[in-house]
């Protein structure tokens, strides 16, 4: 029984039926393809009523928020979908996306209405998840968003015929300005009331259309369910269901090998028929803008250098202006420690409180700088739409590693810091790519890594020159980065071939019109991601904060000096353990001490020996007095402690290791499993332990030292 | 929609299909058909490479690949194999 459609031709109308109805509140998802203004019209509806989750099992994000849609009814809940380009669609969060909005994701609401973000200057393309959603016959709105840009691109778009065309409110906004939002809200409450959609109004070839009446029982409601169960591959639960689907497709094949083709093209010859009809161009057919910039952005030589000058910046700025503010807020935490520790009585409650927590939240907080820095700069690339311009250029090298053509700014950016670059991966659509990339980032040597460079170096390099003019420092300097930059090639290599295994997705990537990006939402994505940072990789640093600072604290006896405290508290008692295990690395007791407080953050190595060494619990300086000490420091036999070889030793392991609870805590938060994080730490482990005994035991046999 | 090689005459017709690729840059022509099967022609087509769309090589990346190419009236970047697919009236 077909249901007689009800529509009303001017949105603003509620009916009576819709009064009774709004005393639930709505669930409204927001659909659209990428780049269409989905996150802005997101933002301005909600405002900072957001929540961001994740899909119960998946990395992908689920972002939701309350919308006032009007005075006399509760806030709806509204959900930003990952952006999609059709209901058929393969990757993950396009696959998330659609089964949101047929009410088949598990764990989320079933949404009464989905508002389709359509984007004027591309509305070809746009409508068609337009048409594919007008099949399953749900509640549908169209956002006719970007209608500024629109207009200045001299498009004129008859937004009654359009409507008309449709059979659902068509409402153009502009997020930015906060324009049509109330209407959007209004039409919204219309399309929730009144439920069914009228009947699409393009038709498939006689044969298809046949097989399709025959499939659904004449049901037009099952329209679109029945096309994909006939169209994907998987087989349905019945096999009576299965072997009448069978007949239906090989019949359709007979007569037209491309059957399955047959439906976009039918979609698309009919928005092409509505567009022509309702859109008029007025412009002439001079280059415009974005084709200006592009000239020059995509050219040959200029192309490449922009990107470099561009990635210069972004890295200059985390690496070193970061630093200001960075110091800023460790001077701060220091001193409130300082003040801390002077106003209460001394013993173990108040180290927990000045080195257990108060240490640990500002080294949390000290990432935020960082943080904040790169979103700015990933948000304003992406929206402006220079991002993709960047993977159009970087994708050849990328993909010749096996790497994700956005891959080059996460993995640049790691090498100031390995946390914001990880959080910066989430630019990557697919998931295997992305932890693939995840998975490397760490190779990247971080900038914590130096202060332990350098102090190897000056320990047992200075004054050594390589061919006589290069000092050695610099080189082997160089070669860490090297080692770092070929083993991450190397396995993403091999996890993409193993682990991580997929097949490439064709490589389709929107080139979107430069936009002025929005400074409302740059500065919302900033504050969110530092916001998820805290929260979430916070709370982890945090007890890993506190439990190393239990194992360098216990046991305790009064008295006795730094140096005698770490040697016999826990983690001094693992360190001679380990001994044997890191003899062939060339390492002794000692520095298992400093390689076990290591793995909770790189530099503590510094102060760990400074502690053992009994120089003095600096930090912040490399005093030379330890660097004499290193020099200085005897084994049991007599042989030196610290020798070139040893150091290489050492350098190469902490290349391949990973020795970060915040990378962890990050690598949890972004993959949504505590496996990731687990397997990073494990294989990173078993490499630096096998680089070091290569490195030492290879550098002995050559009669090295 | 008969299957079509690289550069061929349909059947008696005067009609000639050849692959994006051959197009000089800047060139605009019709989408007649894309080669091929599966996720990869699904993608193409949801995005827009259906019979009858205007398309044309806008630029190389500097490296050869990806292409820059224009559709209708926004442009995509596509790798070479996949625009060799894209069948064009020409």
């Amino acid at each position: 029984m077909m249901a007689v459609p009800q529509y009303s031709t001017s949105p603003g109308i509620i009916t009576a039926a819709g009064n009774e109805r709004s005393t639930q509140p709505l669930t409204v998802a927001i659909a659209g393809n990428p780049n269409a203004g989905k996150t802005s019209l997101f933002n301005a509806l909600t405002g900072l009523r957001q929540k961001v989750a994740n899909y119960p099992g998946v990395t992908v994000e689920s972002k939701t928020g309350g919308w006032y849609l009007a005075h006399e009814v509760p806030p709806a809940r509204v959900l930003d979908l990952p952006g999609l380009y059709s209901l058929d669609a393969t990757s993950l969060d396009e696959q998330i996306a659609r089964d949101v909005m047929l009410g088949k994701a598990i764990g989320v609401a079933d949404p009464d209405v989905i508002v389709v973000a359509v984007d004027a200057t591309n509305l070809v393309r746009n409508l068609y998840l337009a048409t594919q959603l007008l099949e399953t016959g749900r509640p549908i709105v169209v956002a006719l968003t970007m209608i500024d840009l629109a207009e200045r691109s001299k498009l004129e778009i008859d937004i009654d015929k359009l409507t008309e065309a449709l059979g659902v409110a068509v409402v153009p906004v502009v997020a930015k300005q906060r324009r049509g939002l109330h209407a959007l809200g209004k039409a919204v409450l219309d399309a929730a009331s009144q439920g069914s959609v009228p009947e699409p109004r393009w038709h498939f070839s006689p044969d298809l259309e046949a097989q399709l009446a025959l499939l659904s029982g004449n049901d037009n409601s099952r329209r679109y369910s029945v096309m994909r169960e006939l169209l994907s591959d998987e087989q349905p639960q019945e096999i009576k269901r299965h072997r009448v689907l069978e007949v239906a497709r090989k019949q359709l094949e007979r007569i037209d090998p491309n059957w399955r083709q047959e439906p976009l093209i039918a979609r698309y010859r009919w928005i092409e028929s509505v567009v022509n009809e309702a859109v008029h161009f007025r412009g002439n057919g001079r280059p415009n803008t974005t084709e200006r910039i592009d000239a020059l952005v995509t050219h040959r030589i200029a192309g490449p250098l922009i990107l470099l000058l561009v990635m210069l910046l972004v890295f200059q700025t985390i690496f070193s202006w970061a630093n200001l503010p960075m110091n800023l807020i460790d001077h701060v935490f220091s001193a409130l420690g300082d003040t801390v520790r002077s106003h209460l009585p001394p013993g173990t409650f108040t180290d927990l409180l000045v080195d257990g927590v108060i240490a640990g939240v500002g080294g949390v907080l000290v990432f935020l700088p960082q943080i904040l820095l790169l979103f700015f700069f990933i948000s304003i690339l992406e929206d402006s739409g220079y991002m993709a311009r960047a993977a159009f250029l970087m994708d050849r090298l990328m993909r010749g590693v096996g790497l994700n053509g956005k891959a080059f700014m996460p993995l640049l950016s790691s090498f100031a810091c390995a946390v914001p670059g990880i959080m910066a991966t989430r630019t990557i659509e697919s998931p295997k790519d992305r932890v693939a990339t995840i998975m490397i980032a760490p190779f990247m040597s971080c900038s914590a890594r130096l202060p332990v460079y350098t102090l190897m170096i000056a320990a047992c390099f200075s004054d050594r020159k390589f061919l006589g003019l290069i000092s050695a420092g610099v080189v082997i300097i160089l070669a860490m980065y090297l080692l770092g930059i070929s083993v991450a090639v190397v396995v993403a290599w091999l996890l993409k071939a193993t682990v991580l295994r997929a097949p490439a997705p064709p490589f389709v990537m929107e080139l979107p019109p430069y936009r002025v990006p929005h400074f409302a939402n740059v500065a919302h994505a900033m504050f969110e991601r530092a916001g998820l940072f805290v929260k979430r990789a916070g709370t982890v640093i945090l007890a890993i904060s506190i439990l190393l600072w239990a194992l360098v604290a216990f046991p305790r006896r009064p008295g006795s000096s730094p140096s005698e405290q770490v040697q016999q508290s826990l983690a001094g008692q693992a360190g001679r353990a380990i001994e044997p295990l890191i003899a062939p690395l060339g390492f002794d007791w000692k520095i298992g001490i400093g390689l076990i407080s290591s793995f909770a953050a790189r530099e503590t190595i510094v102060s760990t020996l400074s502690i053992v060494y009994n120089v003095g619990n600096d930090s912040k300086e490399q005093p030379a007095s330890l660097i004499d000490a290193l020099r200085n420091a005897k084994r049991p036999d007599g042989s030196p402690a610290w020798t070139p070889l040893i150091a290489l030793s050492l350098m190469v392991f902490f290349v391949l290791a990973c020795q970060c609870m915040s990378t962890l805590a990050v690598v949890r938060r972004e993959t949504n499993s505590w496996r990731w994080p687990l397997f990073m730490v494990g294989y990173m482990l078993v490499l630096a332990y096998v680089g070091s005994l290569l490195t030492y035991q290879g550098g002995r046999l050559f009669g090295l030292s | 929609m008969e299957r079509l090689t690289s550069i061929g005459e349909r059947l008696g017709g005067t009609v000639r299909y050849v692959s994006l690729t051959v197009l000089p840059h800047g060139a605009v022509a019709r989408v007649a058909a894309i080669e091929g099967s599966g996720a990869c022609i699904q993608r193409l087509m949801e995005m827009g490479v259906v019979p009858g769309a205007s398309i044309s090589i806008v630029r190389s990346a500097p490296l050869g690949d990806p292409l820059q190419i224009c559709l209708r009236n926004y442009h995509l970047a596509l790798r070479s194999v996949d625009a060799e697919r894209i069948k064009v009236h020409w």
